[in-house]
């Protein structure tokens, strides 16, 4: 009852936006995707919400056909589109009010599923939705979406452009609502919020290049990485890249993760190295691969 | 039912917060009515003349008297020689010389026909036709009770009797011109960018993933507009009777049925711009390139349908506008019933389930 | 003169509303300084004054060299500006882009067609050059508005928000970017609320209602607030 999509293909005019997708998303799961702007995300989501047609494949949301059974679909799942999509013009209140209508309910009949979300904006439920911060938007928007107690919520980038305060208590929210037995898909460029998934798909240029808990990917990457750093970020990339056994280079913050090509790597000719090339204050030392790091290992 | 109810609320609060649109809305219809009642008119007023009278007589001066007495003319000269006539012009004192012929009432009486000459500054043509217009009309009624007296009718001159409009009041012209635009641009206008908002702030596809059926939005889209079209119509109506005097003949019951009928018209045509545009921005150039132009171009409003060439005139036929426009004028002007605009009546209805049946097909219960 | 940006008790207020509060702080020359804070904390109106086009109410300063209040238009001479919303004409192409850009800095015809191939080299974008921008990967679209920033060799180039959704290849590759422009000299100014992104600078400061709350390395901050990343840091900031 969860989310099966088998061999899901789509394609704008030249631009192949979805290539081969298959992936199932378990009853009660909370499964992101992550990839970023352009991945193909977004016509994924207009796909499995009937949207959109597939040009290829199939697809099941709590049971039902995207193409055959879209009336049931649309009565069963909560979407929250990637831009903000709410009445401007119209108060906190009277948009929910006018969702909960269409959808043949009341903000009574359902007020538990959206409380702890409500309650929060429930303050300013007499100002216009323009009014309101980013935060309060993404509430009132969630509130919105779950208004008639969707079997399965499809989120589309519900943390963009949103401040790190709101991101965390978001996916607090989700962490809850899970609880209450809906079915969550989704969808971030954020890498670092795959952590909060039960299980993650990596997406990039339409098709997925894995799909794991975010444990399990970060497990799973094939290489020792190191964390490098000198005085000088620039020419430290720079020496990197012009060693000759280099796999991958990329700056993280205030280090830069390296992997080596050789299996019997040894950080401290790498060190020589680098001090050859007139690089001081050298650290090398060993961390664990992020789920950014295994992205652009497959990515590659 | 009650999901179309909410619907609608929504609407009409989109519509009475938007502070601005609800101006344009209701403002527009009234300046375009008191600027084509009083600014924008093709009527004239005390034009001065000058009037070169080689007979002198007793009729000539019968005719002055009349001319002199109409608001529309100001006798400003009289000449005395044919060569003073240039030189008038020139000087841009008058408009127009009226030259009586010699022995002018003898001649009316014994030949049964006189002559004058009416001589005006064609520069604007538009007036020069207009006061040439007028004095005929002048002529006419002087010559009507001259032949009343007399029961063998002299009657020679030419019969350009001006009907339904006697005082040639331009108002008369405008208003279901102005009328027919207005119904035009606020029903297709407001509903095709209304609905290409929704697409452009991603509320469309909110709205196309819940229960609500695709011609629930529509017509939920479309009842607000009615209802202040309807407001609109009544509103320009009555400016025109009120303040211009302007007689409605007809029956004001048949004159609301069309009236309804048209901003339904006008309200599929919204629809159907709203499904091939993806913007408010293009939803406006749509409605004001491809609706507005027409409209004041090619529906008789401003020019004559039977002066333009024949491809044009063929054009037109397509132009719900015209259609509308010869029905206004029908009822309010002429006062006739349905038995004689029957015709494009149908031939309204018919536009109007056309494009309905075409944006019912082209809209997309999908994004694509 | 090694400090290109000078801020002292930098004040801006609308009616009763502090909405930049005293903030001071420095930029160094080829320093990558971040400007963090949550949307609405003070950030845009701050930058506004720094590039001259707002009046400070109180408080004064320095923008490479010049003074925000009597030299703002020295100031646009001398600084680049790049942001998410608006970099560059997707209706036209990669070359008149550069070319329009190089124009409006005042570059002569020689020296823009200089910059334009060297900048269409190094940035690979040989093969569409003549290609409308509208149809390159976002990637290569801020990748490309990033160097047009540069054209006139500014002292300091503003980033506002720069890297938001691309993909973590890119965005690295924008990144090494950005320690080039930096190892040359440029100071690059990054403002930003994704915290990922302060992680790459020098020195951030962290703006919470009007006022800077941090100021320092990342590394120290998350030393100090004995955090794991500065997205933790700024939570723990925000949540007092």
């Amino acid at each position: 009852m969860g989310i099966s999509i088998s061999n899901i293909s789509k394609s704008y005019k030249n631009v192949k936006a979805l290539q081969n997708i298959s992936f199932d998303v378990k009853p009660n799961e909370l499964f992101g995707l992550i990839g970023p702007d352009g991945a193909g995300k977004t016509t994924l989501f207009r796909i499995l919400t009937t949207l959109l047609f597939p040009d290829q494949g199939t697809a099941t949301v709590a049971g039902f056909d995207v193409v055959g059974d879209y009336k049931e679909i649309r009565k069963n799942v909560g979407y929250m589109p990637g831009r903000f999509s709410l009445y401007q013009d119209l108060t906190v209140e009277e948009n929910l009010n006018f969702f909960a209508t269409i959808f043949g309910t009341t903000i009574d009949e359902n007020y538990d599923l959206i409380k702890d979300i409500y309650v929060q904006i429930e303050p300013f439920k007499d100002r216009r939705a323009g009014k309101l911060s980013g935060g309060m938007k993404q509430k009132l928007a969630l509130s919105c979406a779950l208004i008639h107690k969707p079997k399965v919520l499809f989120l589309d980038e519900p943390t963009t452009g949103v401040d790190p305060v709101s991101r965390k208590e978001f996916w607090e929210m989700l962490k809850r609502l899970q609880q209450k037995g809906i079915t969550i898909l989704v969808s971030t460029p954020y890498m670092d919020e795959a952590a909060l998934c039960d299980r993650v798909a990596l997406i990039q240029d339409g098709k997925i290049l894995q799909i794991d808990t975010p444990k399990a990917i970060v497990k799973h990457y094939p290489k020792p990485i190191y964390n490098v750093r000198s005085n000088n970020m620039y020419q430290l990339i720079r020496s990197l890249k012009d060693y000759e056994f280099n796999h991958s280079i990329y700056p993280f913050g205030e280090f830069v993760h390296y992997t080596d090509s050789r299996t019997d790597f040894n950080p401290k000719e790498l060190q020589k190295y680098l001090e050859a090339q007139n690089l001081s204050d050298i650290e090398i030392e060993q961390t664990e691969a992020t789920i950014e790091d295994t992205f652009m290992e497959l990515a590659k | 039912m009650k999901r179309f109810i909410g619907f609608i609320k929504k609407e009409f609060y989109h519509i009475f917060r938007d502070r601005r649109s609800l101006f344009i809305l209701f403002g527009m219809p009234i300046a375009q009515i008191l600027l084509f009642g009083f600014a924008i008119t093709n009527e004239i007023n005390n034009v001065d003349i000058a009037i070169l009278d080689h007979s002198k007589d007793n009729t000539t001066e019968e005719i002055i008297n009349k001319i002199a007495a109409s608001k529309y003319f100001s006798i400003k000269q009289m000449i005395t020689r044919e060569a003073d006539i240039a030189s008038v012009f020139q000087k841009g004192q008058v408009k127009a010389v009226l030259n009586f012929e010699k022995d002018f009432g003898r001649n009316l009486v014994k030949d049964h026909k006189a002559t004058i000459q009416i001589i005006t500054d064609a520069t604007d043509p538009n007036t020069a036709n207009t006061i040439t217009n007028y004095v005929n009309a002048i002529l006419q009624q002087y010559q009507k009770e001259l032949n009343k007296d007399i029961t063998i009718a002299y009657q020679i001159m030419p019969q350009t009797r001006m009907v339904y409009n006697p005082e040639l009041k331009s108002v008369y012209m405008f208003v279901p011109g102005v009328m027919t635009i207005i119904l035009m641009l606020v029903s297709a206008m407001m509903t095709s960018i209304s609905i290409t908002r929704e697409k452009e702030l991603g509320t469309m596809e909110i709205l196309l993933v819940s229960p609500l059926k695709p011609f629930q939005v529509i017509i939920g889209k479309v009842i607000p507009y009615i209802f202040l079209s309807i407001i609109n119509a009544v509103v320009i109506v009555m400016l025109s009777i009120f303040i211009f005097n302007m007689p409605v003949q007809g029956s004001l019951f048949l004159l609301g049925l069309e009236s309804v009928l048209f901003i339904i018209t006008s309200l599929a045509l919204g629809i159907l711009i709203s499904t091939i545009s993806a913007t408010q921005q293009t939803a406006m150039m749509i409605s004001l390139m491809g609706l507005m132009l027409p409209v004041i171009l090619l529906s008789g409003f401003i020019f004559p349908i039977s002066s333009m060439p024949m491809l044009l005139q063929i054009i037109s036929n397509i132009i719900p506008a015209k259609w509308f426009i010869i029905i206004l004028k029908a009822i309010m002007l002429k006062g006739v019933g349905m038995q004689f605009i029957w015709k494009e009546t149908l031939i309204l209805l018919g536009m109007t389930v056309f494009f309905i049946a075409l944006s019912v097909k082209k809209y997309k219960i999908r994004l694509e | 003169m090694n400090k290109v940006i000078q801020v002292e008790g930098l004040t801006k207020m609308f009616g009763d509303f502090t909405a930049v509060d005293a903030i001071t702080f420095d930029v160094k020359k080829g320093e990558i300084f971040g400007f963090l804070g949550a949307n609405g904390a003070g950030k845009t109106t701050a930058i506004k004054m720094l590039i001259g086009i707002s009046n400070p109410t109180s408080g004064n300063a320095t923008v490479a060299g010049f003074d925000v209040l009597t030299n703002p238009n020295d100031i646009k001479k001398n600084i680049g500006y790049m942001s998410q919303r608006f970099a560059l004409y997707d209706d036209l192409t990669v070359k008149e882009n550069i070319t329009f850009f190089g124009g409006i800095y005042g570059l002569s015809r020689k020296r823009i067609k200089e910059k334009s191939e060297a900048l269409i080299k190094e940035l690979g974008l040989e093969k569409v050059a003549s290609q409308l921008v509208g149809s390159l990967p976002l990637g290569w679209k801020q990748k490309l508005s990033f160097s047009v920033a540069l054209i006139h060799d500014p002292k300091i180039v503003f980033l506002d928000e720069p890297t938001g959704g691309v993909d973590p290849i890119t965005r690295r590759q924008f990144w090494e970017m950005i320690y080039k422009a930096a190892n040359q000299g440029t100071t690059v100014f990054v403002t930003t609320h994704y915290m990922d992104e302060a992680e790459y600078c020098d020195r951030v400061s962290i703006m919470v209602n009007g006022k800077i709350e941090a100021m320092d390395t990342p590394k120290k901050l998350k030393e100090q607030f004995q955090a794991d990343s500065m997205n933790d840091v700024f939570l723990k900031l925000a949540r007092g």
